[in-house]
């Protein structure tokens, strides 16, 4: 969300111990870095790897809901899902604006995703046989996110958060969106009912996994949230999640599929929160790793929409450059 | 003299042509050449759905029989759609639905200019909105038709395909059935003919600056507007109706 | 692994827009897009989605010329010491009011 002028201007800063404590203390007083500061290279690196990773996440996002604009069920919810998958594209094109401050190119990032090499959200390779799959997402796919998201509007680096404050105004309908459809299905026939719980059952853990390993096998963790990129740990947030979307579910008269869920009023010093079960971390790697339901067919969509696109962007480009040739000629021929 | 009966038909039938060429265009949603396009084909999908869904509402009004717009949209067989043939046509490449939505586009916008001055304020109401949502996808498409046109030699010839694959369907936009006719004595609706120059000048003019040539029909394909469909529509019709059909009566 | 796109990139934009008239345009993000008419329509589909703005301007971002990081200190910190370019600086008796 800068300008291209300005990309890489300091890349190859010197990182004496000087320089490093005076950023450190920059960040420490809350200032924002912008893309044309001088910054650790390993600040550049993970700002890079992370918003690369949360823009593929919402264009690859795009593909679960996509799956049932076509067979919404009303006009209405056809028109709310076709703006909320919209949208996702919007934040993906944000993201990738802001990571191109920092001097790497959509192109680039795009064929590390097709490639394999960047990881995207691991949510996003689980299929939606369901319409009540679409209320899932909203309700707690789209939550988790936005617990995720709000405190990187306070992220460090100037683009990201800005990006980040208007992907979270944005994205304010669509948890809504879902709850409401939700609400719907619990609140309708004994058939709807149980296809709001059967989504229930599938999307919770895998949304509980949204907030990453636990913070005591976290590689990154320390690192980002002394950089401020990170203002809350993994399972912080994973409790905030839990304790707002419990009561959520009782709410609506769903149950969360974890026998081991209950409250206890000592946690969070005594404010009192949710104990709940523990998260299979072999299903989450195993999808992190590929061996998702649907990873290979996300990419393979990827793969496609880029490929049969490519000569629709060198028609642009190609145009691009006679129009400037025309007007080159034509000022030639009047000079 | 149209009865209220005329006047429904005909907007459903015009609805239908909304929500179908919505339907298509929001099949390209995630699936893009760019992610820029990924945001604008839904814009402009959502635009014809809302007026699809103002038409259907209307429709339902003036017939009086309690039926909704969802009914509408979800709960008739294929021969009770009345949508035109040419937006029934399956996506194709890019090239093809950019020219399909500038084809539609062209006849809508002289369409919803004349319907402004309509004896019935709901119709003038209407228009007024659609026409400027309908402007910006002549505008849109043409820039697209332009750069396929005068791109790449691939972009050229795929370009030239879509036209000689879609021209044919163009007639049935000015098609007028009874009950239309109906509408346009009582001035409730535009007549389609004087809509034709209109839409003739928007296509030459863009065809122009694309390098394409408009083909001679020597077939037209006609029969939407009497529910005489394409095989491709039977097969759109499953998913569009998927849930109302697995599941009769409830509510979403 | 796709290589089948044009070797050049499609061009940054920078996007910026006026709220309402009134006030200045500001830089709202970027986009890519060919050339400038379709990162008009782009910039509209994309950054005026709920009537965000009235007029939006494009600019390359190849095309902007930026200070120098570098810089900053000589650029803007004497303006600092110019206290005398503020109101404050001069004394004024209370009772003439508001000047």
């Amino acid at each position: 969300m800068y300008s291209q002028g300005l990309i890489g201007a300091e890349d190859n800063v010197e990182e004496t111990p000087e320089f490093l404590e005076e950023f450190q203390a920059r960040i420490d007083r809350e200032e924002k870095i912008e893309p044309n500061d001088p910054m650790p290279s390993a600040y550049r690196k993970t700002l890079i790897r992370q918003i690369g990773q949360h823009a593929h996440s919402e264009i690859v996002g795009m593909l679960p809901e996509g799956n049932w604009i076509t067979r919404a069920p009303t006009l209405r919810r056809k028109a709310a899902l076709l703006a909320k998958v919209q949208d996702e594209g919007g934040h993906g094109l944000y993201l990738y604006a802001a990571a191109e401050t920092l001097g790497v190119s959509r192109e680039q990032m795009t064929e590390e995703l097709l490639s394999g090499k960047a990881k995207y959200s691991s949510i996003f390779n689980y299929p939606t046989p369901t319409w009540a799959d679409i209320g899932a997402i909203g309700w707690l796919v789209d939550g988790a996110a936005i617990m995720n998201q709000v405190p990187l509007c306070r992220c460090s680096f100037g683009p990201y958060a800005r990006a980040m404050v208007r992907v979270c105004k944005e994205e304010s309908f669509h948890q809504r969106q879902g709850y409401e459809l939700m609400m719907t299905l619990a609140e309708g026939s004994p058939e709807q009912r149980e296809m709001a719980q059967d989504a229930l059952n599938r999307w919770w853990w895998p949304s509980l996994m949204m907030f990453g390993p636990h913070d005591s096998d976290s590689t990154n963790s320390d690192q980002s949230m002394k950089w401020k990129i990170k203002r809350f740990t993994n399972d912080e947030l994973r409790q905030k999640f839990v304790d707002a979307t419990v009561p959520q579910a009782e709410r609506i008269g769903l149950t969360m599929p974890d026998p081991e869920l209950k409250w206890n009023a000592d946690k969070n010093d005594g404010e009192g929160g949710y104990d709940f079960g523990s998260i299979d971390w072999d299903e989450f790697w195993r999808v992190v790793k590929g061996g998702g339901p649907m990873n290979v067919d996300r990419l393979a969509a990827r793969k496609k929409a880029w490929d049969d696109g490519a000569w629709v962007r060198e028609a642009a480009l190609a145009h691009a450059q006679k129009r400037r040739d025309r007007a080159e000629a034509s000022k030639v021929a009047a000079e | 003299m149209a009865t209220n009966a005329d006047f429904a038909n005909t907007l459903i039938a015009l609805a239908d042509d909304h929500l179908i060429l919505g339907h298509r265009l929001s099949q390209w949603c995630g699936h893009a050449p760019m992610l820029e396009e990924d945001l604008s084909m839904p814009n402009m999908a959502l635009d014809l759905i809302g007026q699809a869904r103002n038409l259907y509402s209307y429709a339902c009004i003036l017939e009086g029989s309690g039926r909704s717009e969802d009914d509408l949209a979800f709960l008739r067989s294929d021969r009770e759609y009345k949508n035109c043939l040419m937006v029934e046509r399956p996506n194709g490449d890019f090239a093809h639905t950019i020219l399909r939505e500038l084809y539609f586009a062209a006849f809508m916008h002289p369409y919803w200019e004349a319907a402004q001055s309509s004896a019935d304020k709901t119709i003038c109401g209407y228009a007024q909105k659609a026409e400027k949502e309908i402007a910006y996808h002549i505008r849109h498409c043409g820039e697209w038709v332009i750069r396929l046109g005068d791109g790449t030699k691939e972009s050229a010839e795929r370009m030239r395909k879509a036209v000689t694959a879609l021209h044919p369907y163009t007639e049935e936009l000015f098609t007028i059935t009874p009950a239309h006719q109906a509408c346009i004595d009582a001035g409730l609706l535009p007549d389609l003919a004087t809509l034709k120059s209109a839409w003739s000048m928007t296509i030459s003019t863009i065809f122009k600056d694309a390098f394409l040539e408009i083909p001679e029909i020597a077939f037209p394909q006609e029969g939407g507007r009497d529910g005489r469909h394409t095989e491709d529509f039977g097969h759109l019709l499953s998913e569009l109706q998927f849930m109302q059909r697995a599941y009769p009566g409830q509510k979403w | 692994m796709t290589t089948s796109h044009a070797p050049s990139l499609t061009p940054l934009w920078e996007v910026f827009i006026r709220p309402r008239n009134g006030l200045n345009h500001k830089h709202v993000g970027s986009l890519h897009a060919a050339d400038e008419d379709l990162a008009l329509r782009a910039a509209r589909d994309v950054y005026t989605r709920r009537e965000e703005g009235n007029s939006i301007w494009v600019v390359r971002s190849d095309q902007i010329v930026a200070s120098d990081p570098d810089e900053a200190s000589e650029n803007f910190d004497p303006a600092g010491e110019k206290i005398y370019r503020h109101p404050s600086f001069y004394d004024i008796p209370d009772d003439i009011g508001h000047m």
